[in-house]
């Protein structure tokens, strides 16, 4: 089975934000990058279909600037077996369906039975791109998948609802098929994966389309919409206004 | 300026987010069509009639009784081709993250996700773990949006009165794709979060398992039901009906006191739409504090037992 995983490097969640001087992203000098967290899942999702199958590829398909190798060559050392780089200058907002069909134009020829991609990004959150992938290839999707049941006569995906339901979905291959965060214990690379990591072919393609219909116009910071109370002092007169607070303000009782 | 809004519903029952996405929708004004689909699609139209909108369209199709997402593209794909509505509207609701981006692939028309506010043609969304906002525009005819939770209100809602009419949609089963079983729940439902009132909400800052009975001891006291944020529920602490956030239940209870919930955006998302929220935590710049009207500095496990006491005496 040869499978495909999308994977965005993003700013950690640690890092420093600080808005740039145009106002339109952050100033990312000053920012520390790290493999978008949801996509660890997808990434360990795929090395256990592979070796459940018993036969197979992991493909690490990852879009930016020269950089994102660096979250790509972490999940060859995790075992993944070759990556695609689409390459970009990293200056500009690139839209997820713009995004969606650069990727496409890079996967040409590959012929997926799978792709796998993370929940949503930490950094604009679309929550969007593996699906948007797998509608152009005229693929089969599901999304939020919390378990899988896949081998090489069948893909079914346990979806995750909302208010503690759950659903299987039967989906034809070729499918996508984005990975709800917690699914599995991410693996961590070993010293052998590491050194053979640095052999691995990355692939770099160049951007096909440059059309982006959606533009980040300006970057804020959140404005309180209310007025917090904070109490801040020792026990029991954290106990008293709470008391006061229950009955006469929010008048539980 | 013509929208179409794409109504979610379960078992008969309008998704409260469909509600608050025509109040978004009466917010952005213009013509407002509301589309319903599936078998039920008929009762849930006759709740529909009582909102100012202009129409609902139906679409109950044999091949999509209940939600599919390749049926739900096929249709939505026809009736906005038909239609023909500048915006395209709902809630971010899991639903909505499964067929939405299928949609504006097969269109391509954008899809801007998780929208928090809006301010004329420009949509402001939550970005970098919601520390930011970006404002976003669209340089494309149509627009697909979603709004996150309570960012408008189903209260709004303006009423009204329309009418509703049948839609034929062309379907072959061979667009079917995904073949789906039914629903389930993981444990039997023992809580109704969303109806409850008062709520005390238990977070990864109890702790140790055990310290969940204090919890319960302060429901007990004050009436609350008790709920918990994700981390507490992947521990196995307590079963995930208890679950308040976007892989949870939504709730908006007169008071959510927060015990040791840090506040991440999957858990806010959920409560946020809570008339009074009281956070205790360890922490002082834990998240959850951002939108508390009261925020309490302090370790749960010292504040909590002698608050019971006290309640208990009084």
């Amino acid at each position: 089975m040869k499978i495909a995983v999308l994977v965005k490097q993003v700013v950690g969640s640690e890092s420093s934000l600080d808005i740039s001087p145009d106002n339109k992203w952050i100033d990312e000098s000053n920012a520390t990058f790290v493999m978008n967290p949801p996509d660890s899942y997808a990434i360990e999702e795929a090395m256990n279909i592979k070796e459940k199958i018993g036969e197979g590829e992991v493909v690490i398909v990852s879009m930016g600037a020269d950089s994102v190798q660096k979250v790509i060559r972490e999940a060859l050392s995790k075992g993944a077996d070759r990556g695609i780089h689409v390459q970009t200058d990293g200056t500009a907002f690139i839209d997820p369906l713009n995004t969606a069909k650069n990727i496409v134009s890079a996967l040409d020829g590959e012929n997926f039975d799978l792709i796998l991609s993370g929940l949503q990004s930490d950094d604009t959150g679309m929550g969007q791109t593996g699906v948007l992938v797998g509608e152009l290839l005229n693929m089969s999707t599901a999304t939020l998948a919390i378990e899988t049941d896949i081998d090489s006569e069948h893909i079914r995906v346990k979806r995750e609802l909302e208010s503690g339901w759950f659903q299987w979905v039967r989906l034809e291959s070729p499918a996508s098929i984005s990975i709800q965060s917690g699914i599995n214990q991410p693996r961590y690379p070993s010293l052998k994966g590491i050194m053979g990591a640095k052999k691995k072919e990355i692939k770099v393609v160049p951007l096909s389309f440059h059309e982006t219909k959606q533009q980040v116009e300006k970057i804020s910071i959140p404005q309180k919409s209310k007025e917090t109370e904070i109490i801040n002092t020792d026990i029991d007169s954290s106990v008293k206004r709470i008391v006061e607070i229950l009955k006469s303000e929010v008048k539980v009782f | 300026m013509k929208s179409l809004v794409i109504i979610e519903h379960k078992n008969g029952v309008l998704h409260r987010m469909s509600r608050e996405a025509i109040s978004g929708a009466q917010k952005i004004g213009g013509d407002i069509t509301a589309l319903v689909i599936g078998e039920n699609a008929e009762s849930i139209s006759s709740e529909l009639s009582n909102f100012k909108i202009e129409k609902t369209i139906i679409v109950n199709h044999e091949l999509v009784p209940y939600y599919n997402v390749d049926g739900y593209k096929e249709i939505i794909k026809q009736v906005v081709n038909t239609i023909s509505p500048d915006i395209i509207i709902t809630g971010h609701t899991y639903q909505a993250r499964d067929f939405m981006p299928r949609i504006s692939a097969a269109l391509d028309i954008p899809f801007i996700p998780d929208i928090v506010e809006l301010e004329d043609s420009i949509y402001i969304k939550q970005v970098l773990n919601s520390k930011l906002n970006a404002s976003i525009s669209s340089s494309s005819d149509r627009v697909l949006i979603s709004f996150q939770s309570a960012s408008f209100s189903e209260e709004d809602v303006i009423k009204g009165s329309s009418s509703s009419e049948s839609f034929d949609v062309d379907l072959d089963s061979s667009s079917i794709k995904s073949k789906s079983d039914d629903p389930f729940q993981e444990s039997a439902s023992e809580v109704d979060l969303e109806s409850a009132e008062l709520i005390v909400s238990v977070g990864r800052g109890i702790e140790k398992e055990e310290n969940k009975s204090i919890a319960f001891e302060l429901a007990e006291v004050i009436g609350a039901e008790v709920s918990a944020s994700r981390p507490v529920v992947d521990a196995g602490w307590l079963p995930s009906s208890r679950q308040v956030g976007s892989s949870g239940s939504t709730v908006s209870p007169k008071l959510y006191l927060s015990l040791g919930v840090s506040g991440a955006i999957q858990h806010v998302v959920g409560m946020k739409g809570s008339k009074n929220i009281l956070a205790i935590n360890k922490d002082s710049d834990a998240p959850i504090f951002e939108i508390a009207d009261y925020a309490v500095v302090g370790d749960l496990l010292e504040i909590v037992p002698k608050l019971i006491a006290t309640l208990k005496d009084s």
